[in-house]
Protein backbone atom coordinates (compact mmCIF):
# COMPACT_ATOMS: atom_id res chain seq x y z
CA UNK A 1 0.00 0.00 0.00
CA UNK A 2 1.17 3.51 -0.75
CA UNK A 3 2.94 5.08 1.88
CA UNK A 4 3.46 9.32 1.24
CA UNK A 5 6.95 8.86 3.27
CA UNK A 6 8.22 6.02 1.01
CA UNK A 7 10.96 7.42 0.16
CA UNK A 8 11.98 10.39 3.30
CA UNK A 9 10.51 7.82 6.12
CA UNK A 10 11.77 4.77 7.96
CA UNK A 11 12.85 1.83 5.25
CA UNK A 12 10.87 -0.37 7.70
CA UNK A 13 8.56 0.19 9.91
CA UNK A 14 6.24 -2.12 11.96
CA UNK A 15 3.08 -1.36 13.97
CA UNK A 16 1.82 -3.43 16.77
CA UNK A 17 3.00 -6.80 15.36
CA UNK A 18 1.40 -10.05 17.15
CA UNK A 19 2.48 -13.65 16.73
CA UNK A 20 1.57 -16.45 18.35
CA UNK A 21 1.94 -20.62 17.66
CA UNK A 22 -1.04 -22.12 18.19
CA UNK A 23 -1.47 -20.94 22.39
CA UNK A 24 1.82 -19.84 22.48
CA UNK A 25 1.94 -15.78 22.17
CA UNK A 26 5.42 -15.17 20.70
CA UNK A 27 5.34 -11.58 20.51
CA UNK A 28 2.74 -8.78 22.24
CA UNK A 29 2.64 -6.27 19.20
CA UNK A 30 5.92 -5.09 18.43
CA UNK A 31 6.85 -0.88 16.99
CA UNK A 32 9.83 -0.97 15.33
CA UNK A 33 11.42 1.53 13.11
CA UNK A 34 14.52 1.37 11.03
CA UNK A 35 15.95 4.19 8.95
CA UNK A 36 18.06 3.41 5.73
CA UNK A 37 21.35 2.87 6.27
CA UNK A 38 20.75 1.81 9.92
CA UNK A 39 22.03 -1.28 11.43
CA UNK A 40 19.75 -2.25 14.02
CA UNK A 41 21.06 -5.29 16.52
CA UNK A 42 18.70 -7.13 17.75
CA UNK A 43 19.39 -8.51 21.14
CA UNK A 44 17.66 -10.61 23.72
CA UNK A 45 17.54 -13.99 25.63
CA UNK A 46 16.05 -16.91 23.82
CA UNK A 47 12.56 -17.30 23.21
CA UNK A 48 12.12 -13.65 23.54
CA UNK A 49 11.16 -13.77 19.85
CA UNK A 50 13.95 -11.81 18.26
CA UNK A 51 14.00 -14.54 15.29
CA UNK A 52 10.42 -14.88 14.59
CA UNK A 53 10.27 -10.64 14.83
CA UNK A 54 12.81 -10.98 12.08
CA UNK A 55 11.57 -13.81 10.12
CA UNK A 56 8.02 -11.52 9.96
CA UNK A 57 10.10 -8.70 8.16
CA UNK A 58 10.39 -11.08 5.46
CA UNK A 59 6.78 -12.59 5.75
CA UNK A 60 8.67 -16.79 6.35
CA UNK A 61 6.09 -16.00 9.40
CA UNK A 62 2.84 -14.44 9.15
CA UNK A 63 2.37 -12.02 11.77
CA UNK A 64 -1.47 -12.68 13.09
CA UNK A 65 -1.56 -9.18 13.87
CA UNK A 66 -0.06 -5.57 12.98
CA UNK A 67 1.77 -4.33 9.67
CA UNK A 68 5.20 -4.53 8.24
CA UNK A 69 6.16 -1.76 5.94
CA UNK A 70 9.27 -2.18 4.00
CA UNK A 71 10.28 0.96 1.70
CA UNK A 72 6.27 1.91 2.28
CA UNK A 73 5.04 -1.50 1.11
CA UNK A 74 2.97 -3.51 3.41
CA UNK A 75 4.42 -6.96 3.42
CA UNK A 76 2.20 -9.74 2.78
CA UNK A 77 -0.73 -8.16 2.67
CA UNK A 78 -2.78 -5.59 1.07
CA UNK A 79 -5.45 -3.88 3.32
CA UNK A 80 -9.56 -3.39 1.83
CA UNK A 81 -12.32 -2.34 4.13
CA UNK A 82 -10.17 -2.23 6.97
CA UNK A 83 -9.40 -5.84 6.81
CA UNK A 84 -5.65 -7.78 5.52
CA UNK A 85 -5.94 -9.79 2.78
CA UNK A 86 -3.60 -12.26 1.93
CA UNK A 87 -0.90 -11.37 -1.47
CA UNK A 88 -0.82 -13.84 -4.08
CA UNK A 89 2.41 -15.65 -3.57
CA UNK A 90 3.86 -13.99 -6.61
CA UNK A 91 3.53 -10.54 -5.00
CA UNK A 92 5.32 -12.05 -1.98
CA UNK A 93 8.10 -13.32 -3.94
CA UNK A 94 8.46 -10.03 -5.22
CA UNK A 95 9.00 -8.49 -2.42
CA UNK A 96 10.92 -11.06 -0.61
CA UNK A 97 13.37 -10.32 -3.52
CA UNK A 98 14.17 -7.04 -2.52
CA UNK A 99 15.00 -8.09 1.38
CA UNK A 100 18.09 -10.66 1.47
CA UNK A 101 18.17 -13.07 4.64
CA UNK A 102 21.18 -14.60 6.32
CA UNK A 103 20.69 -18.20 8.12
CA UNK A 104 22.23 -19.42 11.79
CA UNK A 105 22.54 -22.24 9.61
CA UNK A 106 23.79 -20.72 6.32
CA UNK A 107 21.36 -23.18 4.63
CA UNK A 108 23.88 -23.05 1.59
CA UNK A 109 22.04 -25.15 -1.52
CA UNK A 110 25.04 -28.45 -0.76
CA UNK A 111 24.50 -30.00 -4.29
CA UNK A 112 25.41 -26.38 -6.04
CA UNK A 113 28.62 -24.90 -6.27
CA UNK A 114 29.50 -21.50 -4.38
CA UNK A 115 29.20 -19.80 -7.92
CA UNK A 116 25.75 -21.51 -8.77
CA UNK A 117 24.54 -21.09 -5.30
CA UNK A 118 24.98 -17.23 -5.75
CA UNK A 119 23.71 -16.83 -8.88
CA UNK A 120 20.55 -19.15 -8.69
CA UNK A 121 18.48 -16.26 -7.55
CA UNK A 122 19.29 -13.69 -10.05
CA UNK A 123 19.26 -15.91 -13.24
CA UNK A 124 16.05 -17.58 -12.26
CA UNK A 125 14.27 -15.31 -10.17
CA UNK A 126 15.30 -12.07 -11.80
CA UNK A 127 16.07 -13.74 -15.16
CA UNK A 128 19.23 -11.94 -15.44
CA UNK A 129 21.79 -13.63 -18.41
CA UNK A 130 23.99 -15.43 -16.86
CA UNK A 131 26.92 -14.22 -17.93
CA UNK A 132 26.54 -11.04 -16.23
CA UNK A 133 25.24 -12.56 -13.21
CA UNK A 134 28.35 -14.65 -12.89
CA UNK A 135 30.19 -11.78 -13.23
CA UNK A 136 28.90 -9.52 -10.29
CA UNK A 137 28.57 -12.95 -8.41
CA UNK A 138 32.57 -13.21 -8.75
CA UNK A 139 32.47 -9.32 -7.51
CA UNK A 140 30.30 -10.41 -4.70
CA UNK A 141 32.79 -13.29 -3.88
CA UNK A 142 36.21 -11.59 -3.99
CA UNK A 143 34.22 -8.55 -2.16
CA UNK A 144 33.67 -11.13 1.25
CA UNK A 145 37.27 -12.95 0.52
CA UNK A 146 35.79 -16.28 -0.99
CA UNK A 147 37.06 -15.36 -4.96
CA UNK A 148 39.18 -18.54 -5.49
CA UNK A 149 36.14 -20.79 -4.23
CA UNK A 150 33.57 -20.08 -7.18
CA UNK A 151 33.88 -23.97 -8.40
CA UNK A 152 34.04 -25.55 -4.51
CA UNK A 153 30.96 -27.19 -2.82
CA UNK A 154 29.70 -25.52 0.57
CA UNK A 155 30.16 -28.71 2.20
CA UNK A 156 34.36 -28.72 1.49
CA UNK A 157 34.39 -25.02 3.26
CA UNK A 158 34.27 -24.29 6.83
CA UNK A 159 31.55 -22.94 8.72
CA UNK A 160 32.60 -18.99 8.57
CA UNK A 161 33.80 -19.14 4.53
CA UNK A 162 29.79 -20.79 4.22
CA UNK A 163 28.53 -17.62 5.81
CA UNK A 164 30.42 -15.66 3.87
CA UNK A 165 28.80 -17.47 0.71
CA UNK A 166 25.66 -17.11 2.14
CA UNK A 167 26.00 -13.23 2.44
CA UNK A 168 27.10 -12.41 -1.16
CA UNK A 169 23.87 -15.47 -2.26
CA UNK A 170 21.79 -12.77 -0.03
CA UNK A 171 23.54 -9.15 -1.67
CA UNK A 172 23.33 -10.76 -4.99
CA UNK A 173 19.68 -10.02 -5.15
CA UNK A 174 20.61 -6.00 -4.55
CA UNK A 175 18.52 -6.14 -1.05
CA UNK A 176 17.67 -3.05 -0.22
CA UNK A 177 17.55 -3.99 3.40
CA UNK A 178 19.37 -7.33 4.77
CA UNK A 179 18.39 -9.35 7.89
CA UNK A 180 20.97 -11.60 9.87
CA UNK A 181 19.51 -14.32 11.99
CA UNK A 182 22.09 -15.06 14.41
CA UNK A 183 24.82 -15.36 11.73
CA UNK A 184 27.43 -16.16 13.95
CA UNK A 185 26.07 -18.77 16.60
CA UNK A 186 26.72 -21.92 14.56
CA UNK A 187 30.47 -21.12 14.00
CA UNK A 188 33.63 -22.13 15.88
CA UNK A 189 35.04 -18.64 18.07
CA UNK A 190 38.19 -18.43 15.64
CA UNK A 191 36.19 -18.01 12.47
CA UNK A 192 33.37 -15.54 13.94
CA UNK A 193 35.51 -12.73 13.00
CA UNK A 194 35.95 -12.89 9.44
CA UNK A 195 31.62 -12.89 9.19
CA UNK A 196 31.80 -10.51 11.58
CA UNK A 197 34.02 -8.38 9.34
CA UNK A 198 31.77 -8.63 5.97
CA UNK A 199 29.08 -7.31 7.87
CA UNK A 200 30.88 -4.60 9.22
CA UNK A 201 32.11 -3.60 5.58
CA UNK A 202 28.75 -4.05 4.33
CA UNK A 203 27.56 -1.95 7.33
CA UNK A 204 30.32 0.95 6.72
CA UNK A 205 28.59 0.52 2.59
CA UNK A 206 25.09 2.12 4.10
CA UNK A 207 23.48 -1.22 3.95
CA UNK A 208 20.32 -1.53 6.12
CA UNK A 209 20.59 -4.01 8.30
CA UNK A 210 18.73 -6.18 10.66
CA UNK A 211 20.96 -8.57 13.02
CA UNK A 212 19.59 -10.90 15.81
CA UNK A 213 23.05 -12.03 17.62
CA UNK A 214 24.63 -12.50 20.63
CA UNK A 215 27.98 -10.34 19.97
CA UNK A 216 27.61 -7.49 22.14
CA UNK A 217 30.86 -6.15 21.11
CA UNK A 218 29.42 -6.12 17.19
CA UNK A 219 26.55 -3.83 18.44
CA UNK A 220 28.48 -1.92 20.38
CA UNK A 221 30.88 -1.35 17.29
CA UNK A 222 28.47 -1.45 14.49
CA UNK A 223 25.21 -0.73 15.34
CA UNK A 224 23.89 2.50 15.20
CA UNK A 225 20.78 1.44 17.34
CA UNK A 226 20.27 -1.51 19.63
CA UNK A 227 16.63 -2.91 20.52
CA UNK A 228 16.11 -5.10 24.05
CA UNK A 229 13.80 -7.89 23.45
CA UNK A 230 11.90 -9.53 26.35
CA UNK A 231 8.68 -11.65 26.44
CA UNK A 232 7.31 -10.77 22.99
CA UNK A 233 8.05 -6.99 23.42
CA UNK A 234 11.30 -4.42 22.54
CA UNK A 235 11.98 -3.27 26.39
CA UNK A 236 14.17 -0.99 25.58
CA UNK A 237 15.53 0.61 22.51
CA UNK A 238 18.36 3.19 21.47
CA UNK A 239 21.81 3.80 20.65
CA UNK A 240 24.79 1.14 21.59
CA UNK A 241 25.75 3.47 24.18
CA UNK A 242 22.74 4.05 25.52
CA UNK A 243 21.08 0.22 26.09
CA UNK A 244 24.44 -1.29 26.13
CA UNK A 245 26.20 1.13 28.57
CA UNK A 246 23.47 2.80 30.39
CA UNK A 247 20.56 0.77 30.22
CA UNK A 248 17.04 2.07 31.84
CA UNK A 249 15.08 -0.97 32.45
CA UNK A 250 15.50 -3.86 34.78
CA UNK A 251 15.36 -6.76 32.63
CA UNK A 252 17.76 -4.80 29.97
CA UNK A 253 20.33 -4.53 33.14
CA UNK A 254 20.19 -8.26 34.21
CA UNK A 255 20.49 -9.66 30.93
CA UNK A 256 23.37 -7.88 30.23
CA UNK A 257 25.24 -8.70 33.16
CA UNK A 258 24.61 -11.87 32.43
CA UNK A 259 26.50 -12.28 28.75
CA UNK A 260 28.86 -8.96 29.17
CA UNK B 1 29.24 -27.67 11.44
CA UNK B 2 32.06 -28.55 8.97
CA UNK B 3 35.50 -27.42 9.82
CA UNK B 4 38.23 -28.57 7.49
CA UNK B 5 39.53 -25.72 6.68
CA UNK B 6 43.16 -26.01 7.28
CA UNK B 7 43.18 -29.93 8.10
CA UNK B 8 46.16 -31.54 6.67
CA UNK B 9 46.43 -34.84 4.80
CA UNK B 10 46.91 -36.76 7.38
CA UNK B 11 47.24 -39.91 4.76
CA UNK B 12 50.78 -38.89 3.63
CA UNK B 13 52.32 -38.93 7.33
CA UNK B 14 50.28 -42.21 7.78
CA UNK B 15 52.29 -43.51 4.49
CA UNK B 16 55.97 -42.43 5.90
CA UNK B 17 55.26 -44.18 9.77
CA UNK B 18 54.08 -47.18 7.89
CA UNK B 19 57.55 -49.23 8.61
CA UNK B 20 57.20 -48.78 12.41
CA UNK B 21 53.93 -51.05 12.67
CA UNK B 22 53.77 -54.50 12.45
CA UNK B 23 49.96 -55.52 11.69
CA UNK B 24 48.26 -58.17 14.46
CA UNK B 25 48.43 -61.19 12.66
CA UNK B 26 44.22 -62.40 11.81
CA UNK B 27 44.76 -65.91 11.23
CA UNK B 28 40.89 -66.41 10.84
CA UNK B 29 40.60 -64.46 8.07
CA UNK B 30 42.86 -66.96 6.03
CA UNK B 31 40.35 -69.21 7.57
CA UNK B 32 37.75 -67.81 5.53
CA UNK B 33 39.61 -67.02 2.38
CA UNK B 34 40.44 -70.61 1.92
CA UNK B 35 36.30 -71.88 2.86
CA UNK B 36 35.59 -69.46 -0.02
CA UNK B 37 38.07 -70.01 -2.38
CA UNK B 38 37.36 -74.25 -1.73
CA UNK B 39 33.27 -73.84 -2.47
CA UNK B 40 34.44 -71.58 -5.19
CA UNK B 41 36.22 -74.02 -6.90
CA UNK B 42 33.54 -76.66 -6.42
CA UNK B 43 30.58 -74.44 -7.76
CA UNK B 44 32.84 -74.21 -10.48
CA UNK B 45 33.83 -77.42 -11.71
CA UNK B 46 30.32 -78.49 -10.95
CA UNK B 47 29.13 -75.97 -13.23
CA UNK B 48 31.84 -76.42 -15.85
CA UNK B 49 31.71 -80.54 -15.72
CA UNK B 50 28.14 -81.95 -14.81
CA UNK B 51 26.08 -82.28 -18.42
CA UNK B 52 22.87 -81.50 -16.83
CA UNK B 53 23.14 -77.92 -17.04
CA UNK B 54 23.02 -78.66 -20.80
CA UNK B 55 25.10 -75.42 -21.80
CA UNK B 56 24.39 -76.85 -25.41
CA UNK B 57 21.26 -76.51 -25.03
CA UNK B 58 21.17 -72.78 -23.02
CA UNK B 59 23.59 -72.16 -26.37
CA UNK B 60 20.52 -72.90 -28.52
CA UNK B 61 17.98 -70.53 -26.90
CA UNK B 62 19.87 -67.85 -25.95
CA UNK B 63 18.52 -65.88 -28.85
CA UNK B 64 15.35 -67.74 -30.05
CA UNK B 65 12.86 -65.49 -30.99
CA UNK B 66 10.74 -66.36 -28.73
CA UNK B 67 12.72 -65.51 -25.59
CA UNK B 68 13.89 -62.29 -26.97
CA UNK B 69 9.95 -61.13 -27.92
CA UNK B 70 9.66 -62.00 -24.37
CA UNK B 71 12.65 -60.14 -23.00
CA UNK B 72 11.40 -57.26 -24.72
CA UNK B 73 7.71 -57.32 -23.66
CA UNK B 74 9.51 -57.57 -19.85
CA UNK B 75 11.13 -54.42 -20.99
CA UNK B 76 8.77 -52.35 -21.83
CA UNK B 77 6.59 -53.53 -19.39
CA UNK B 78 8.94 -52.84 -16.69
CA UNK B 79 9.97 -49.59 -18.32
CA UNK B 80 6.24 -47.82 -18.75
CA UNK B 81 5.06 -49.46 -15.85
CA UNK B 82 7.98 -47.80 -13.61
CA UNK B 83 7.87 -44.33 -15.31
CA UNK B 84 3.88 -43.81 -14.86
CA UNK B 85 4.48 -45.30 -11.09
CA UNK B 86 7.05 -42.54 -10.84
CA UNK B 87 4.94 -39.82 -11.77
CA UNK B 88 2.10 -41.41 -10.05
CA UNK B 89 4.42 -41.44 -7.09
CA UNK B 90 5.58 -37.91 -7.04
CA UNK B 91 2.20 -36.81 -7.46
CA UNK B 92 0.99 -38.70 -4.47
CA UNK B 93 3.92 -38.05 -2.47
CA UNK B 94 3.06 -34.57 -2.65
CA UNK B 95 -0.96 -34.82 -1.79
CA UNK B 96 0.90 -36.41 1.50
CA UNK B 97 2.36 -33.26 2.39
CA UNK B 98 -0.47 -30.93 1.37
CA UNK B 99 -1.78 -28.44 3.61
CA UNK B 100 -5.28 -30.16 2.76
CA UNK B 101 -6.46 -32.40 5.21
CA UNK B 102 -8.48 -34.44 1.84
CA UNK B 103 -5.42 -34.55 0.18
CA UNK B 104 -3.63 -36.62 2.31
CA UNK B 105 -6.29 -38.80 3.33
CA UNK B 106 -6.46 -39.58 -0.10
CA UNK B 107 -3.15 -40.53 -1.01
CA UNK B 108 -2.89 -42.41 2.35
CA UNK B 109 -5.72 -44.15 1.75
CA UNK B 110 -4.38 -44.90 -1.76
CA UNK B 111 -0.98 -46.25 -0.33
CA UNK B 112 -2.90 -48.23 2.33
CA UNK B 113 -5.12 -50.29 -0.39
CA UNK B 114 -2.64 -50.45 -3.07
CA UNK B 115 0.27 -51.83 -0.85
CA UNK B 116 -2.10 -53.88 1.47
CA UNK B 117 -3.33 -55.83 -1.71
CA UNK B 118 -1.61 -58.57 -3.69
CA UNK B 119 -0.76 -57.34 -6.86
CA UNK B 120 -1.61 -60.46 -8.19
CA UNK B 121 -5.16 -59.55 -7.30
CA UNK B 122 -5.30 -56.52 -8.97
CA UNK B 123 -3.41 -57.54 -12.03
CA UNK B 124 -6.94 -59.99 -12.32
CA UNK B 125 -9.03 -57.50 -11.31
CA UNK B 126 -7.53 -55.00 -13.78
CA UNK B 127 -7.92 -57.72 -16.33
CA UNK B 128 -11.45 -58.80 -15.40
CA UNK B 129 -12.46 -54.86 -15.22
CA UNK B 130 -15.66 -54.88 -17.98
CA UNK B 131 -17.37 -57.36 -14.91
CA UNK B 132 -17.52 -54.58 -12.52
CA UNK B 133 -17.39 -51.79 -14.83
CA UNK B 134 -19.05 -53.03 -18.46
CA UNK B 135 -18.89 -49.47 -19.75
CA UNK B 136 -16.14 -46.57 -19.74
CA UNK B 137 -17.41 -43.09 -20.71
CA UNK B 138 -15.92 -39.45 -20.14
CA UNK B 139 -18.14 -36.52 -19.79
CA UNK B 140 -19.54 -34.05 -17.18
CA UNK B 141 -19.54 -35.84 -13.93
CA UNK B 142 -23.65 -36.67 -13.13
CA UNK B 143 -23.95 -34.81 -16.87
CA UNK B 144 -23.89 -35.83 -20.59
CA UNK B 145 -21.37 -37.80 -22.01
CA UNK B 146 -18.83 -36.66 -24.15
CA UNK B 147 -17.70 -40.65 -25.28
CA UNK B 148 -18.34 -43.84 -24.24
CA UNK B 149 -16.67 -47.29 -24.95
CA UNK B 150 -17.01 -50.98 -24.06
CA UNK B 151 -14.37 -51.99 -21.00
CA UNK B 152 -14.00 -55.00 -23.05
CA UNK B 153 -12.40 -52.74 -25.92
CA UNK B 154 -10.22 -51.05 -23.59
CA UNK B 155 -8.20 -53.51 -21.27
CA UNK B 156 -6.31 -55.74 -23.36
CA UNK B 157 -3.75 -57.75 -21.38
CA UNK B 158 -1.45 -54.80 -22.17
CA UNK B 159 -3.06 -52.37 -20.43
CA UNK B 160 -4.24 -54.10 -17.57
CA UNK B 161 -0.49 -55.52 -17.15
CA UNK B 162 1.11 -51.81 -17.19
CA UNK B 163 -2.30 -50.60 -14.93
CA UNK B 164 -1.83 -52.80 -12.52
CA UNK B 165 2.29 -53.04 -12.08
CA UNK B 166 2.19 -49.09 -12.14
CA UNK B 167 -0.54 -48.36 -9.79
CA UNK B 168 0.73 -51.11 -7.36
CA UNK B 169 4.10 -50.00 -7.79
CA UNK B 170 3.25 -46.19 -7.52
CA UNK B 171 1.77 -47.21 -3.36
CA UNK B 172 5.64 -48.21 -2.87
CA UNK B 173 7.39 -45.16 -4.63
CA UNK B 174 5.11 -42.55 -2.88
CA UNK B 175 6.39 -43.39 0.52
CA UNK B 176 9.89 -43.86 -1.08
CA UNK B 177 9.82 -40.17 -2.13
CA UNK B 178 7.98 -38.89 0.38
CA UNK B 179 10.87 -40.15 2.86
CA UNK B 180 13.10 -38.36 0.47
CA UNK B 181 11.48 -35.40 0.69
CA UNK B 182 10.96 -35.36 4.19
CA UNK B 183 15.01 -36.21 4.39
CA UNK B 184 16.01 -32.18 2.93
CA UNK B 185 16.05 -29.86 5.76
CA UNK B 186 13.62 -27.78 5.97
CA UNK B 187 16.14 -24.54 6.26
CA UNK B 188 16.79 -25.41 2.12
CA UNK B 189 13.21 -24.62 1.43
CA UNK B 190 13.25 -21.39 3.84
CA UNK B 191 16.56 -19.94 2.14
CA UNK B 192 14.76 -20.72 -1.51
CA UNK B 193 11.50 -18.81 -0.18
CA UNK B 194 13.62 -15.52 1.18
CA UNK B 195 15.19 -15.19 -2.15
CA UNK B 196 12.26 -15.17 -3.70
CA UNK B 197 11.92 -18.35 -5.44
CA UNK B 198 8.20 -19.42 -6.31
CA UNK B 199 7.82 -23.24 -4.04
CA UNK B 200 7.68 -24.98 -7.68
CA UNK B 201 11.40 -23.35 -8.29
CA UNK B 202 12.46 -24.42 -4.90
CA UNK B 203 10.81 -27.42 -4.94
CA UNK B 204 12.36 -28.57 -8.47
CA UNK B 205 16.18 -27.17 -8.37
CA UNK B 206 16.43 -27.35 -4.88
CA UNK B 207 14.50 -29.77 -3.00
CA UNK B 208 14.48 -32.90 -5.33
CA UNK B 209 18.18 -32.60 -6.61
CA UNK B 210 18.92 -33.34 -2.63
CA UNK B 211 15.67 -35.53 -2.36
CA UNK B 212 16.71 -38.22 -5.56
CA UNK B 213 20.17 -38.92 -2.98
CA UNK B 214 17.93 -40.97 -0.75
CA UNK B 215 15.11 -41.99 -3.26
CA UNK B 216 17.42 -43.50 -5.80
CA UNK B 217 18.52 -46.39 -4.01
CA UNK B 218 15.38 -47.57 -3.08
CA UNK B 219 13.74 -46.31 -6.37
CA UNK B 220 16.36 -48.60 -8.06
CA UNK B 221 15.80 -51.28 -5.54
CA UNK B 222 12.00 -50.89 -6.64
CA UNK B 223 13.21 -51.26 -10.80
CA UNK B 224 15.27 -54.94 -10.54
CA UNK B 225 12.12 -55.96 -7.70
CA UNK B 226 9.62 -54.75 -10.91
CA UNK B 227 11.65 -56.09 -13.93
CA UNK B 228 11.68 -59.92 -12.09
CA UNK B 229 7.64 -59.57 -10.62
CA UNK B 230 6.35 -58.40 -13.97
CA UNK B 231 6.15 -62.13 -14.46
CA UNK B 232 3.15 -62.36 -12.60
CA UNK B 233 1.64 -60.68 -15.82
CA UNK B 234 1.89 -64.51 -17.50
CA UNK B 235 -1.59 -64.87 -15.28
CA UNK B 236 -3.41 -62.78 -17.67
CA UNK B 237 -1.91 -64.45 -20.68
CA UNK B 238 1.27 -61.58 -21.91
CA UNK B 239 4.38 -63.44 -22.70
CA UNK B 240 6.97 -61.84 -21.11
CA UNK B 241 10.59 -63.35 -20.65
CA UNK B 242 9.96 -66.15 -17.80
CA UNK B 243 6.53 -66.72 -19.90
CA UNK B 244 7.98 -67.27 -23.12
CA UNK B 245 10.72 -69.54 -21.39
CA UNK B 246 7.96 -71.86 -19.88
CA UNK B 247 5.79 -71.95 -23.07
CA UNK B 248 9.40 -73.38 -24.27
CA UNK B 249 10.01 -76.07 -21.83
CA UNK B 250 6.36 -76.88 -21.27
CA UNK B 251 6.36 -78.55 -24.82
CA UNK B 252 10.32 -79.87 -24.42
CA UNK B 253 10.74 -80.45 -21.18
CA UNK B 254 14.26 -78.97 -21.40
CA UNK B 255 13.42 -76.66 -17.86
CA UNK B 256 16.51 -76.62 -16.42
CA UNK B 257 18.70 -75.00 -19.42
CA UNK B 258 15.36 -72.45 -20.49
CA UNK B 259 15.15 -71.37 -17.11
CA UNK B 260 19.20 -70.33 -16.73
CA UNK B 261 18.70 -68.42 -20.28
CA UNK B 262 15.63 -66.67 -18.69
CA UNK B 263 18.13 -66.17 -15.39
CA UNK B 264 20.79 -64.72 -17.54
CA UNK B 265 18.67 -62.30 -19.52
CA UNK B 266 17.54 -60.98 -15.97
CA UNK B 267 20.93 -61.07 -14.66
CA UNK B 268 22.24 -59.11 -18.00
CA UNK B 269 19.15 -56.33 -17.14
CA UNK B 270 19.70 -56.34 -13.36
CA UNK B 271 23.54 -55.60 -14.62
CA UNK B 272 22.95 -52.57 -16.45
CA UNK B 273 20.34 -51.36 -14.39
CA UNK B 274 23.44 -51.48 -11.38
CA UNK B 275 25.71 -49.94 -13.60
CA UNK B 276 23.29 -46.78 -14.55
CA UNK B 277 22.17 -46.57 -10.69
CA UNK B 278 25.75 -46.26 -9.93
CA UNK B 279 26.27 -43.36 -12.55
CA UNK B 280 23.15 -41.61 -11.37
CA UNK B 281 23.99 -41.96 -7.53
CA UNK B 282 27.81 -39.92 -8.46
CA UNK B 283 26.21 -37.06 -10.17
CA UNK B 284 23.30 -36.76 -7.74
CA UNK B 285 26.05 -37.01 -4.75
CA UNK B 286 28.13 -33.58 -6.42
CA UNK B 287 28.75 -31.75 -3.22
CA UNK B 288 27.95 -34.56 -1.09
CA UNK B 289 30.61 -37.19 -1.09
CA UNK B 290 33.47 -33.63 -1.28
CA UNK B 291 34.04 -33.24 2.49
CA UNK B 292 37.49 -33.06 2.25
CA UNK B 293 37.04 -30.66 -1.17
CA UNK B 294 37.77 -33.57 -3.69
CA UNK B 295 35.92 -36.93 -5.22
CA UNK B 296 35.21 -39.79 -3.52
CA UNK B 297 38.43 -41.43 -2.85
CA UNK B 298 39.57 -44.19 -5.98
CA UNK B 299 39.88 -47.71 -5.20
CA UNK B 300 42.54 -48.77 -6.93
CA UNK B 301 42.51 -52.18 -8.15
CA UNK B 302 45.09 -53.63 -6.57
CA UNK B 303 44.89 -57.55 -6.06
CA UNK B 304 45.43 -58.15 -2.29
CA UNK B 305 42.55 -55.92 -1.73
CA UNK B 306 40.12 -58.85 -2.93
CA UNK B 307 41.52 -60.49 0.17
CA UNK B 308 42.44 -58.06 2.68
CA UNK B 309 40.55 -54.99 3.53
CA UNK B 310 41.80 -51.83 3.67
CA UNK B 311 42.85 -50.65 6.58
Amino acid sequence: MADPGAMTGPLVRLTGVRKRFGDHRVLHGVDLEVARGDVLCLIGASGSGKSTLLRCVNHLERPNAGRVYVGGELIGYQERDGRLHELPERRIRAQRARIGMVFQHFNLFPHLTVLENVIEAPTRVNREPRESAARAARTLLDRVGLGDKVNAYPRSLSGGQQQRVAIARGLAMRPELMLFDEPTSALDPELVGEVLDVMRDLAAGGMTMIVVTHEMGFAREVATRVAFMDGGRIVEEGTPHQVLADPRHERTRSFLSKVL
Amino acid sequence: MVQQQAAPDTRVADADDDHDIVPRSRPWRWVGVAVVLVVAAEVVSSVLTNPNYQWDIVGKYLFDSRILAGLGTTLLLTTVAMALACLLGLVLALMRRADSRLLRATAGGYVWLFRGTPVLVQLIIWYNLAILVPVVSIGIPFGPQLWTAQTNDLISPWTAAILGLALNEAAYLCEIIRSGINAVDYGQTEAAQALGMSRRHSFRRIVLPQALRVIVPPASNEAIGLLKYSSVVSVIALPELLYAGQLIYGRTYETIPVLIVVSIWYLVIVTLLTWLEHRLERRLGAGFAARHGSAAPSRAGRWSRWLTPAR
